[in-house]
């Protein structure tokens, strides 16, 4: 029974993922197909792109603020729902429901909210600021370090489509809080109390430490999303004057589908691939060992 | 603590701001769906349509059709058929464990994180090889095998909790293995199912870059053709916001109605103890 799974999963994914690798080391950079074994070439010549240093530089910064505010809005707000209240229900759904949007419809929103001549511009003008900011159309980079080709530093572009983001996944990291801060015991807390512990210190001490488990395995998960991120770049920026909002999945689907650089778009993914690699075997490996899945 | 009114007040205004931060977009887009074509001038985004305009809705409605269907086409038996194939897995894996069935389970779960990226270039070759390209069909193929990694661990997790007991008594009662999963599993899943087509259902309809790369126009399912509508100049914004609040709706609506299990699969889909 479980042999023809076994069969698709070991075809479409490892199969497919070899291939890839494959492909990524031979010349096949025009429509016609290549098999013409390169080497280490078209990662030579990645490493080397303005654009794809770009991405790196984005794909830090953007996993970085991502996974930051996405759980630190997560927490926040599960620490308001934490109690029964009236109206609880209802603004856990609210925090909750944009997790079952699919990020092409917030890309399609987003760039109305942040477009610098309308949205939320109007509203800071409003209440009396001059200058308002650019957001995804700003190419300022800020410090703006040369280094390669490029320049490093935070493109503040990255920041609109960040907040979409974070908009987005704020409510999966507060119903993972949630879950955890109610299965806490109220006895620990009192016992907290009645050794004399600030509420601040009740949670700083006594809750994050309980909660510790859920954090390690929200930053896994954001962090692979942020890593594969794609639709919502694509929805909302595409890759931006200078590639501000340049992200390596964006790069790979128009090298491959646009340009007909299958090899280079294959150097991408797996690229892409391994960085994600990196953190998941580990994590599921330890998952495994713990017995916890 | 929670007696204090004016403890309260504050809860009630802090879960207000953010509140409306998580709603502002919702406003947006119904505001700008209800206007007609005059009105929807950039400084005016934050007013409300001054009458219910239903012109955006209508030619939202006549461009995204088809491709509301193609998604219905796609995302209702992909979901049926990753669903029974993970629930057979998941059976397997958490109640006739054998040796090495660990390492499977691990291997296929690592499919869940892969980024598609890394399979499209032979998805694509093979796809054509076997006539599937550009179909409703190889779209429906392509979900119901990487679905497989996270309904197997949605299934595996729901059944680790069912009692051995039962199944032995199942085994006394003479029911083999297929026996076990008709007569006593499967009418144990009721629930299990729900949570897991709703998962699926979601991610399928919300999916993008299998759709954009594996279809070409008449077939594109919904968020394709939503993405090319917002990408052209000549659609007005009206229309975008009407065709956004369109191709939401399916998963919204069973949001609002199933939320309960909707955060149930969020849950179980991030692997945790």
């Amino acid at each position: 029974m479980l042999l023809p799974s076994m069969v698709l999963i070991g075809i479409f994914v490892y199969g497919f993922i070899g291939r890839t690798g494959y492909v990524s080391m031979t010349d096949w950079n025009t429509l016609v197909r290549s098999d013409r074994f390169v080497g280490w070439d078209n990662y030579r010549f990645l490493f080397q792109d303005f654009r794809f240093q770009s991405d790196l530089r984005n794909t830090l910064f953007f996993t970085l603020l991502f996974i930051a505010l996405t759980m630190f809005l997560g927490l926040t707000v599960a620490r308001l729902v934490e109690r029964k209240f009236p109206g609880e229900a209802f603004f856990r759904n609210v925090f909750i429901f944009p997790m079952a949007l699919s990020f092409i419809v917030t890309g399609v929103v987003w760039q109305w909210i942040l477009n610098p001549k309308t949205g939320i511009n109007l509203l800071l003008e409003r209440i009396g600021f001059d200058q308002t900011p650019d957001w995804f159309v700003s190419t300022r980079i800020i410090p703006a370090i040369p280094a390669g080709s490029i320049k490093f530093g935070l493109p503040l572009a990255v920041i609109a489509v960040v907040l979409a983001a974070v908009w987005q996944m704020a409510g999966f990291a507060m119903a993972m809080y949630l879950s955890g801060l109610r299965s806490i015991s109220e006895d620990l807390r009192e016992a907290a109390r009645v050794d004399g512990a600030t509420e601040r210190q009740i949670f700083r001490l006594v809750i994050l430490p309980q909660l510790k488990p859920i954090t390690v395995s929200l930053v896994i998960v954001l962090a692979h999303v942020s890593l594969k991120i794609f639709d919502l770049i694509y929805a909302m920026t595409g890759p931006g004057a200078m590639f501000v909002t340049d992200v390596p999945g964006m790069y790979m689907f128009e090298t491959t589908f646009r340009g007909n650089h299958y090899a280079q778009g294959a150097g991408i993914a797996m690229i892409m691939l391994v960085s994600i690699a990196l953190f998941i075997v580990p994590y599921l490996f330890t998952q495994f060992r713990k017995e916890k899945i | 603590m929670a007696d204090k009114p004016s403890w309260n007040l504050l809860l009630y205004v802090k879960l207000a701001l953010f509140a409306a931060f998580f709603l502002m977009p919702v406003y947006v887009v119904l505001a700008t769906s209800f206007k007609g074509v005059d009105e929807i001038t950039l400084d005016r985004m934050w007013q409300l349509p001054s009458a219910l305009n239903l012109s955006g809705y209508r030619e939202a409605f006549a461009k995204l059709a088809p491709h509301l269907l193609n998604s219905i086409l796609l995302a209702v038996p992909a979901t049926v058929l990753s669903a029974l194939l993970g629930s057979m897995n998941g059976y397997v894996l958490s109640k006739w464990q054998f040796k090495g069935s660990n390492l499977i389970f691990a291997l296929m779960l690592f499919g869940m994180f892969i980024p598609y990226q890394s399979v499209l270039i032979p998805l694509i070759q093979f796809m054509q090889s076997i006539g599937l390209y550009n179909s409703i069909p190889g779209l429906v193929l392509v979900h119901v095998v990487y679905g497989l990694p996270i309904c197997t661990l949605m299934f595996r997790n729901f059944y680790i909790s069912i009692p051995k007991e039962l199944l032995e008594a199942a085994q006394i009662d003479g029911n083999g293995f297929f026996g076990i999963y008709g007569r006593v599993i499967l009418p144990l899943s009721i629930s299990g199912f729900v949570v897991v087509c709703i998962w699926q259902f979601t991610s399928i309809w919300n999916e993008f870059l299998f759709a954009v790369t594996l279809t070409t126009q008449k077939q594109q399912p919904i968020m394709v053709a939503l993405q090319n509508l917002s990408g052209s100049q000549i659609v007005h914004w009206n229309v975008q916001m009407a065709g956004a609040l369109l191709a939401a709706l399916p998963t919204v609506l069973i949001y609002i109605f199933l939320g309960r299990y909707f955060i149930q699969g969020l849950l179980a889909g991030s692997i945790k103890g």
